[in-house]
């Protein structure tokens, strides 16, 4: 990022959160709270805090680098698997630590579901990619994980396409319908949240469309957190936007307050397109 | 730079092609009946043989003076009228126990006349290599039936078959059920030893032990006694039929008909007998034992004994490779000490294989069978059972040969596994053993079989460890077969490249036994290659299942 904007004058400061009240009283299904987190020597986050709301979109926005990723791999520690990461705070999944002693890391990932940049559908069958998350808790029963499967198809808009296919490998599905797959696969285990780590990056305009409204769809019955580098795509499809900027949360509310009336400078000059 | 390039790749192609094409018409060549040769020399006996070598030497004053006293005068005229560059023939000639000679060099000069006289018989057999004569007489119980060539021919057809019959039964008799017999007797002795060994001399145990021995004894003399009639009888009816045959110099010879493997007249042979011929020859080299000290026959216990090698080591070394490679790559911490070993490992593979052999029979056939020996076959020392070379250790030591191999190819096939679908597994809530069971470990299953190839490849062209850890000339029994536990472990086992090795190096009669060099070279590639197919078609079935060209 070449153009820097105006931060304060002293930058060792940390920038402080500016919170809308419309989400100060919200029901939290995930709380951060003054979480910092280390890559080896390099610091990525500086002291967020905020809480998700339950049942709704909210999305993290921001330039590259901002942590916005970073962030969402902290709900479900997926940072664990840097050696060099070293992490201060707290987040809470509906109340119970996510960090700590005695918290047990694989349990924890079973109640968030994750969608990943890339689709990474796994080197298996239609039917087994969905019902990995069963597989692995050793669910054998036949009927249950036909029902979960059909069930997760549906819910991800992929079920008319691949019903007639489902032996066939996952690898032969176009990038849009891996990408379903993907979500599908996440929501078979019934999480209590959806992490989307930039779900449309590698996708065409049509496939990005059919997530978004799949989006639209699952809302409410999950809470959705997503991550994304594209403003509209966060306008049309979150109730919740973040801004983060370098390393801070610098403005959370509702996404039409951050998109059309920001409080903060920095949020408006990157909203309005004049860096990012 | 362009040029340079190219021409290396030119000249490593046109190399490896040259010697395909070489192994390929030598050893293809070696079973197709050529024509029988007579030539009349001067001032000595004609010859009768099949065309071996065909050359030209220069003969100088030397080697003229070095010529018997009557060659002398015929070689100086020759070469004033043709010059010192001539032409030489090796004919095989046979007829070993008549010549002491294989085969016979003819030199230009020596050479009055040639023909291929219609008669002339090549005849293959057991012991003694071939015979090269004019069919005189066919006798059955002393009696002549025939005397005339047309004549001997249709009766040597019509009786040759059952005589061949009665030579496969006599060697199953003698190999599977005077050896079961043996095999008998020899257990019974060897369970009275141990039972004294176990309970002393005076022990009940002992006692019932040598009454049973005694008993086996005397059924297997009974039993013997009946297969040495039957054996009798067979060459009783054996010994009538003989075929008697006269040498190009005049001498007669009589053979039995059982003695005999094959015979056909080659002169008179058209185009489709020849073949048939040709192709019988095959099949023998393919089906049968070997005979003559490997020098001729078949090569079926050297064909088995590979195979079965090298599908043993890959069983042992893939899953042992794989999961080397697995902690290696997955579970250690990165660091100078995993650096270390993987520097050790890829030098592993530079390490000579006489070394692996020479630790493979101080290590497993001296340490781990001669303990085996010690702890459970007791008995039987001081002959060993596990202590010596077998096919078990030789398997082991080409699985340690090849184990750096495997590690290094599936380290890489593993690190190629994308980060991506890691993570999608680990927020899934798999745990690290079922990311890598279900995950990682089909996906680089293409990349796994790729070492496994490279290993069959190593692991099969390999000799020099063989020869201290199992392989031997001549192995009676193949290391599997129909008897508890079918996989014999402790047996020795023939190896198609130590046949080559024994056939070209160590035979007497090196000369004939060189086509059979280039054949089972032409044979040992062919199995690999065969291995190499297999394992390949596998890699693609799988490459299919868990790679696909979308994103």
């Amino acid at each position: 990022m070449q153009r820097s904007i105006p931060l304060r004058e002293d930058m060792s400061i940390p920038v402080e959160t500016s919170v809308h009240p419309e989400v100060a009283g919200e029901e939290p299904v995930v709380e951060v709270q003054g979480l910092s987190l280390w890559y080896g020597a390099k610091q990525a986050l500086y002291d967020v805090t905020l809480n998700v709301p339950r049942g709704k979109v909210t999305a993290f926005i921001g330039p590259s680098g901002c942590g916005k990723s970073t962030l969402l791999r902290c709900v479900n520690r997926m940072n664990d698997l840097v050696d060099t990461v070293r992490i201060d705070g707290s987040v809470l999944l509906n109340g119970d630590p996510v960090y700590g002693p005695g918290v047990d890391v694989i349990e924890l990932r079973k109640r968030i579901g994750m969608v990943f940049q890339k689709p990474n559908p796994f080197p298996m069958s239609i039917f087994e990619n969905v019902v990995y998350s069963l597989r692995i808790d050793g669910e054998r029963d036949r009927r249950v994980l036909t029902e979960v499967c059909e069930k997760s198809l549906r819910g991800a808009g992929l079920w008319e396409e691949v019903k007639d296919r489902l032996e066939d490998s996952a690898l032969q599905l176009s990038g849009g319908q891996q990408q379903r797959l993907c979500i599908a696969r996440a929501i078979a285990a019934e999480p209590e949240v959806l992490l989307l780590d930039e779900p449309c990056s590698a996708l065409d305009p049509i496939a990005t469309g059919r997530i978004e409204d799949l989006i639209q769809e699952l809302k409410g019955a999950y809470s959705i957190l997503i991550v994304t580098h594209n403003m509209q795509q966060a306008s049309r499809t979150s109730d919740r936007t973040a801004f983060m900027f370098l390393g801070r949360l610098v403005e959370y509310g509702p996404t039409s307050a951050i998109f059309l009336t920001p409080r903060v400078k920095e949020t408006e000059d990157y909203v309005t397109g004049r860096f990012g | 730079m362009i040029w340079l390039a190219g021409g290396s790749l030119v000249l490593a192609v046109a190399m490896i092609a040259g010697l395909l094409v070489l192994v390929v018409a030598k050893g293809g060549g070696t079973f197709w009946p050529g024509p029988l040769l007579r030539i009349d020399r001067v001032e000595q006996t004609p010859v009768l043989g099949e065309l071996a070598a065909d050359e030209t030497y220069t003969l100088d004053e030397q080697l003229l003076e070095a010529l018997p006293a009557e060659l002398r005068a015929p070689a100086r005229a020759y070469r004033d009228r043709h010059g010192q560059t001539l032409r030489r023939r090796m004919l095989r000639t046979g007829n070993y126990e008549l010549t002491g000679d294989h085969f016979t060099w003819v030199r230009a000069f020596e050479e009055a006349e040639e023909s291929r006289p219609e008669w002339a018989v090549v005849v293959e057999r057991i012991t003694h290599g071939r015979f090269y004569g004019y069919p005189k007489a066919f006798r059955r119980d002393g009696a002549t039936l025939s005397s005339d060539p047309e004549g001997i021919w249709e009766l040597f057809l019509e009786h040759h078959g059952g005589a061949v019959e009665r030579r496969r039964e006599r060697a199953r008799i003698e190999k599977h059920e005077s050896g079961k017999v043996r095999r008998q007797e020899n257990e019974a002795r060897l369970a009275h030893k141990r039972a004294l060994l176990r309970h002393g001399a005076d022990a009940p145990e002992a006692r019932a032990a040598e009454r049973a021995l005694a008993e086996t004894t005397r059924r297997c003399e009974a039993e013997g006694e009946r297969l040495a009639r039957e054996l009798r009888g067979l060459d009783e009816e054996n010994d009538r039929y003989v075929l008697v045959l006269e040498t190009v110099s005049g001498q007669e010879k009589e053979l039995k008909l059982s003695e005999i493997v094959r015979a056909y007249p080659a002169n008179r042979l058209g185009l489709f007998p020849r073949l048939g011929v040709y192709f019988s020859r095959w099949w023998e080299y393919l089906s049968d034992d070997p005979r003559e000290a490997n020098s001729e026959g078949g090569v079926l216990p050297a064909i088995f004994g590979t195979v079965a090698m090298t599908l043993i080591m890959s069983i042992l070394v893939v899953p042992f490779g794989v999961l080397a490679a697995l902690y290696l790559r997955e579970y250690a911490r990165p660091g100078p000490v995993v650096s270390a070993v993987r520097i050790a490992v890829n030098n592993l593979a530079g390490v000579p294989s006489i070394v692996f052999g020479v630790f493979g029979l101080g290590f497993f056939c001296y340490t781990v069978g001669g303990t085996i020996d010690q702890l459970f076959f007791e008995e039987r020392l001081p002959d060993p059972t596990y202590g010596g070379g077998g096919l078990m250790w030789a398997s082991l030591t080409l699985a340690l040969l090849t184990l750096p191999v495997v590690i290094v190819a599936t380290e890489e096939a593993l690190a190629a596994v994308p980060r991506s679908m890691r993570e999608g597994s680990y927020a899934c809530g798999a745990s690290k053993w079922q990311t890598i069971r279900r995950i990682v470990l089909p996906r680089a299953m293409p990349g796994i079989i790729t070492g496994m190839i490279l290993a069959i490849a190593r692991g099969a062209g390999e000799v020099a460890p063989l020869m201290l850890v199992g392989a031997s000339k001549v192995a009676p029994d193949l290391p599997i077969d129909g008897e508890f536990p079918f996989v014999h472990g402790e047996r020795k086992f023939m190896h198609l490249g130590f046949h080559i090795y024994d056939v070209a190096f160590q035979s007497q009669n090196s000369e004939a036994a060189k086509p059979m060099v280039y054949t089972t070279t032409l044979l040992l590639i062919l199995i690999v290659v065969a291995l190499n197919v297999a394992a390949m078609i596998l890699r693609a079935r799988l490459r299919r299942r868990f790679t696909s060209g979308v994103i």
